[in-house]
This record gives structure tokens, C-alpha cells and sequence, in this order.
């Protein structure tokens, strides 16, 4: 018999929970199962997804980034405003990206530097960003850029017959690949998910800490960034009062996903998984029609219970074997 | 001319406090609020104005101590919370639920406001037993065990007033927020009467102690014979209490619930009043004052923001900048730090420097709790 390592459980029980929610979606309704709902959900799920792809490194370090939503909004209303001022579009996303990872690196350095909780620096981020945004502009403006509207809509990738593959999608699908390329194998990586299982060890063993965290908070400043681009592409406007709680869809979906709130354990696909669930809760919603969306956030609400019951479990029998 | 009096008996009252208080922890948060209410008083014309009409005190400061009450409420129970090492972000959304509940009892139900007020208040204590059970019986890490309901409360408020906003005119329910007792408003009383009941059990009896020891060392503290376990429940469920009296003076304000918006981000606010007032999220030694001048603090802040004709859209970024300073200023790495670049301050700073080298020196505990 093959031995499961035990780290893959939670791995494996996101990926039967994803698969379960798709096969009921499927049998239910007659149409749940074709390739343009699963490309629709890419599509949807998009900013939250790169989003929570940022989050799962702070999450992997022990941390938590409690800025994004906010800076999805700030990205959104910073490049809205950029654009209706005549900007080009490429060099306003490159503001945009370079404002977000500086942004994430100073909350990286605040905590390093003086110790103090990233609950509370990337809470004081929340507030900060969210006030920023509405200084750039109070009110949401429509984006009208010729990029927008003409050039977006082609980048796009034929998959089936009669669904195509939204640049959105595709940005957000690259997310992961590249944060699983590099938090599984980089060396930076390996610092994340050492500073995450023990801080302390890893200072011992010689780990660069402060450099790898203040990259870490930056690269998922980086993610918020990027994730604003992509919520821009999606919305076709910049508005800075929208997004408000996207992080705790972020950190559900990193935790459905499998990654340990405590950190040192969790891998980037188990996100992606995460981040379908949550898709496919609502789109089995939205397709019941009858069912309120508030009903979303119970299911949320309880997936993550389960979850947390099943990690506490997990992560309790290693340590007893040992 | 009163006017004039009036502020100078104040700020003799005020500086008295402050003297007495110079030695204590809570010094700073006291003097933060001063330093903001001098601002105030110079630089916010009217602020300062207060008016007796129908025998009750109107004005901004009797306005901040009603306005502040939720976060106060909220306060009073996070203190504790974080005392134990824990945090809980589902206060907010215990908000929501007492308010949902209390106002569809009231209007859907039509039951006297006594039953729905006692029924709103069972609701929110058992949303803190939920946490308190998840925290102390599954020991699940506090974070993640109140996401869950931070997540899902809002969803069983709106199950509960079905997405409707209930509006409700019940004279009982509404005096709770917008009531007056002896010419001040009566959350006031509730907050001090909370507050009583809280410094009581934490002062006057071994369970505060308890308290300081679970946040400090949870392992040990169970080792010499505290039940740790019971005395997290006990802070999980008090602090649900507080949420849901809260929800009620929140619903109570707007005389209507608004499952969506009621104590939405309040979880966070009352966070901050916790760490403005002394109390480090780390656990352990804990100021259940400070964070209720903590409360009274943030809302100062607020209140002085809107009468300066701030925006309320842009009113966060001020308030980000005051939370990290007051937090720089309370982490040791900073004052260590700070105490070194002015050295030739020392002799001023030294009671600040005095004993953090050694904290430098010394690496973190490896099991100190993660906040």
C-alpha cells in the first residue's frame, strides 16, 4: 500500500471537495459541466485568485496581509485615473505594479525592523491604501483606452469549440505557475517556508530573515498589484470603494487550499483549488437562482471550519508519531 | 465665557488625571488623547462647545462618548481576548446577529423589547461560546477560529433578517443608543457599568491573574493547575457579550438593522483601542482602562476628523498614520532604536531605553504565540 505523506491530506481533501462541488454542480444542473462555466470561472475568480496567490506566501511565513483588498482598489482607481490622463496603458500598469510592490516592501519592513505584528502593519496598509485611493479620485471612472476595448479582447486563447480563454484567465493561471515555480523551488522560497515552520530555527541556521521578509510582503504587494491590473481588465473602471473584504476571500481560499494559518506547510496549486471552490460555490448559487447570495458566505463560512478541523487533526498526528 | 471657564476646568481636571496617572502604563494613551484633544481645542473652533438643551449635554465630546461606545463595548472584551494570547475578529459580525435578531424579534415577531434585547444577548454570548470552543476545545489557532464566523455571522444576520433592513420605532430599543440618563447618554452608563463588571472580575478576584498567566504561558499556566481551557472559553464568551450589547446600541443609533453594514471593520477598530491602550497583542499583562480610553481615543480621532471637514472616504489614511505610530512607539525594537540615534537625549529617554538593550540581545521565545 502507498504510504500518503500526510502533508499532502489537506491537498488531497481540497481536491476531492473541489471535484465533489463540480461533479454535484454538474449532476444538478445539465449545463454545469461544460468548458465554458469552468473558463467563466477563471475568468470571475481572476483578481481574487492572483490575489490569494500573494497571500499564500505571507500566509506560508507565518504572516498575514490583511492590505489587499485594498490595494486591488487603489491599483484600480491609480490606473483609471492615469489613463483618463492621457497615460499610456503599459507604463501605467508599470506604475502601478512598481507602487505595489514598494508599497508591500515598506509594510515588510516595518514589521522586520521594528517587530511589530503584521496583523496590525498591514491593517494600518488597509486603512492607508483605502484613503489613497480615494484621494487619486472619490468617484469610480470607466476606463475607455483603446487597449481596453480592442486590443484585450484578442488576447485571447481559442481552448473548445465556442470558449475562449480571457486574457484575465490567463494572467491569473500564470500567477500560479509562477508562484508554485517559485515557492517550491527557489531558494527564496525555501526561506519562506522555513521562517513559517520556525523563525527562530531559521535564524539560527543562517537564513537571510529580514531580506526574505520584506521580499516576501513586496512580492505579495507585487500579487495585490496585479491583481488590481487584472480586476481593471475585468471591470473595464477603477472605482475605490469596490473590493472592500477581498482579503478574507483571499485568506479563505489559501486556507481551503490547504496552507496551515500557522505556516510552513501548503502549497500554490492548493490555492488554485481553493480559489475554484469558492467559484464553484457561487456558481452553484447563481445557477440554483433561488438560493440568496448570502448563502455564499455560510458555505464559506463552514468549508473553512472544516478545513481548520482537518488541518488540526493532520498537523496533531506527526507530532505524536515523533 | 462659561465656554472659556468650562475648558479650563476641564483641562485642570484633565492635567490632575494625567499627573496621577505619570507613572503608569496607561500615561501614554491618556496623553495621546490629550494631545489630540489640545489640538482640538486650538484648532477645531466649536469642538470644545458644549450646550444643555432639554437637560441633556450636547456638543462634540459628549458626541465622541457616545459615538465611542460601541467601539468601548467592543473594547472590553477584545482586552481580554488578546490578554489570553488570542484575537477575535468576529465581533463585528456578533454585531450584526444581535442587531438581526433583536430587531426581527421586535418588528417580525412583534415581541416586547425586553424578550428581544434578552434573546439578541443569548445569541451573541452563545457566538462566543462557538469561538470559545473552537479556540479552547478543538485549540484552534484564535485567528482562523473567529474567521469563521467573521465570514459566515454576516450570512446567519442576513438569513436572519431574510436581507431585508429592519426598521423598527420601539421607544425601549431606541433609548438604548439615543437615550439620556442624568443629562448624559445612557451608553455611557452602559459602557461604565461593563466596565465595572469587568475590572470587578479581573481585579478582585484570581481570574484576571489567570487570565495574565494563559496569555503569558499557556503550558505552563496549565502546568500549575490553571484550566487554561475554561478560562479562554470564559473571554471568547464575555467578549461575544460585549459584541452583541454593541449590536444592539449600533441598531439602536440607526433605529434600524442593517445586516450588511452593522460593525462592519469595527473588529478592527476595536483592535486598535486594545493596543493604543497598553495591552500587547502578544498577551499577558492586559489595561482593561486603556482599552476603553483606547476606544474613546480612536473615536476622538474620527470625530476630529469629520469636524475638520475631512472626508470620511479619506479619514483612514490620518488614522493609519496615528496606529503606526503609536504602535512604533510601543515596540521596543523602535525605542531601542530611537533611544540609540539620540543618545545625546539619553538622559531624558532613559526611562524609555532603560531596559531594552537586553531585548536586543535576546532572541524571541520560539513558542511565543503568533499574533
Amino acid at each position: 500500500m502507498i504510504r500518503l505523506n500526510p502533508k499532502y491530506i489537506p491537498l488531497l481533501a481540497t481536491a476531492v471537495v473541489m471535484l465533489g462541488l463540480f461533479g454535484t454542480g454538474s449532476l444538478l444542473y445539465p449545463n454545469f459541466g461544460t468548458p465554458r462555466v469552468i473558463v467563466n470561472l477563471l475568468n470571475d475568480m481572476a483578481f481574487v485568485g492572483i490575489a490569494a496567490v500573494g497571500e499564500s506566501f505571507v500566509i506560508l511565513s507565518g504572516g498575514i496581509d490583511l492590505s489587499v483588498g485594498s490595494m486591488v482598489a487603489f491599483v484600480g482607481i491609480l490606473i483609471a485615473r492615469l489613463l483618463q490622463s492621457g497615460c499610456d496603458p503599459f507604463l501605467a500598469m508599470g506604475i502601478a505594479l512598481c507602487t505595489g510592490t514598494v508599497a508591500g516592501a515598506m509594510m515588510g519592513s516595518l514589521i522586520h525592523f521594528f517587530g511589530m505584528p503584521p496583523f496590525l502593519v498591514t491593517l494600518a496598509g488597509l486603512f492607508c491604501l483605502r484613503g489613497l485611493g480615494f484621494v487619486i479620485y472619490p468617484e469610480s471612472i470607466g476606463i475607455d483606452h483603446p487597449f481596453y476595448g480592442e486590443v484585450l479582447p484578442q488576447l485571447s486563447v481559442l481552448v473548445a469549440p465556442k470558449t475562449v480563454l480571457p486574457f484575465t484567465a490567463m494572467c491569473f493561471l500564470a500567477s500560479v505557475i509562477i508562484g508554485t515555480f517559485v515557492a517550491g523551488f527557489t531558494r527564496f522560497g525555501r526561506n519562506v517556508y522555513a521562517i513559517g515552520s520556525n523563525e527562530n530555527s531559521a535564524r539560527l541556521m543562517g537564513l537571510p530573515i529580514g531580506q526574505t521578509k520584506i521580499t516576501l510582503y513586496a512580492v505579495a504587494g507585487l500579487f495585490s498589484a496585479l491583481s488590481g491590473v487584472v480586476a481593471t481588465f475585468y471591470m473595464q473602471s477603477g472605482n475605490p470603494a469596490s473590493f472592500v473584504g477581498l482579503e478574507l476571500d483571499a485568506i479563505a481560499s489559501v486556507v481551503i487550499g490547504g496552507t496551515l494559518l500557522t505556516g510552513g506547510v501548503g502549497f500554490i496549486p492548493g490555492t488554485l483549488m481553493g480559489v475554484l471552490i469558492l467559484g464553484l460555490i457561487q456558481q452553484i448559487i447563481i445557477f440554483n437562482g433561488t438560493l440568496n447570495s448570502w448563502w455564499t458566505k455560510i458555505v464559506i463560512g463552514v468549508l473553512l471550519l472544516i478545513f481548520i478541523v482537518l488541518q488540526k487533526f493532520i498537523s496533531r498526528r506527526p507530532a505524536g508519531a515523533t | 465665557m462659561i465656554d472659556w471657564f468650562s475648558d479650563l476646568l476641564f483641562w485642570i481636571i484633565f492635567g490632575a488625571i494625567l499627573l496621577l496617572l505619570r507613572r503608569q502604563k496607561i500615561f501614554w494613551t491618556v496623553g495621546a488623547l490629550a494631545l489630540l484633544l489640545l489640538f482640538n481645542q486650538f484648532f477645531t473652533p466649536g469642538f470644545f462647545h458644549v450646550q444643555l438643551l432639554d437637560g441633556h449635554f450636547y456638543g462634540s465630546r459628549i458626541d465622541v462618548l457616545n459615538q465611542g461606545a460601541k467601539v468601548m463595548l467592543l473594547s472590553l472584551g477584545m482586552v481580554l481576548v488578546i490578554a489570553t494570547g488570542g484575537v477575535d475578529l468576529s465581533v463585528g459580525a456578533v454585531m450584526a446577529i444581535a442587531a438581526a435578531v433583536s430587531s426581527r424579534l421586535l418588528v417580525t415577531e412583534h415581541q416586547p423589547a425586553g424578550v428581544a434585547i434578552a434573546i439578541a444577548l443569548i445569541f451573541s454570548v452563545l457566538a462566543g461560546a462557538w469561538n470559545g470552543l473552537l479556540v479552547a476545545g478543538f485549540g484552534i489557532q484564535p485567528i482562523v477560529a473567529t474567521l469563521v464566523l467573521m465570514v459566515a455571522g454576516r450570512g446567519v444576520a442576513q438569513l436572519i433578517t431574510e436581507g431585508q433592513i429592519i426598521n423598527f420605532l420601539d421607544p425601549t430599543m431606541v433609548y438604548l443608543g439615543n437615550g439620556h440618563l442624568f443629562a448624559l447618554p445612557f451608553t455611557l452608563t452602559l459602557v461604565l457599568l461593563m466596565l465595572i463588571i469587568a475590572l470587578f472580575f479581573a481585579r478582585r478576584t484570581a481570574l484576571g491573574l489567570f487570565i495574565e498567566s494563559v496569555g503569558d504561558n499557556d503550558e505552563a499556566s496549565r502546568y500549575s493547575g490553571i484550566n487554561a481551557k475554561q478560562v479562554k472559553f470564559l473571554v471568547y464568551t464575555f467578549s461575544g457579550l460585549c459584541a452583541g450589547l454593541a449590536g444592539l446600541v449600533a441598531c439602536s443609533n440607526i433605529k434600524s438593522a442593517d445586516a450588511n453594514n452593522i460593525g462592519l471593520y469595527l473588529e478592527l477598530d476595536a483592535i486598535l483601542a486594545v493596543v493604543v491602550g497598553g495591552t500587547s497583542l502578544q498577551g499577558g499583562r492586559f489595561y482593561l482602562v486603556g482599552a476603553v480610553v483606547g476606544g474613546l481615543f480612536i473615536q476622538t480621532l474620527t470625530t476630529t476628523l469629520y469636524a475638520r471637514n475631512v472626508s470620511s472616504d479619506i479619514s483612514p489614511v490620518p488614522k493609519a498614520l496615528v496606529i503606526i505610530a503609536v504602535c512604533l512607539f510601543q515596540s521596543e525594537l523602535f525605542r531601542a532604536r530611537l533611544a540609540y540615534v539620540l543618545r545625546p537625549l539619553g538622559r531624558v529617554l532613559k526611562p524609555l531605553s532603560s531596559r531594552l538593550p537586553h531585548s536586543l540581545l535576546t532572541a524571541t521565545r520560539h513558542d511565543s504565540p503568533k499574533p
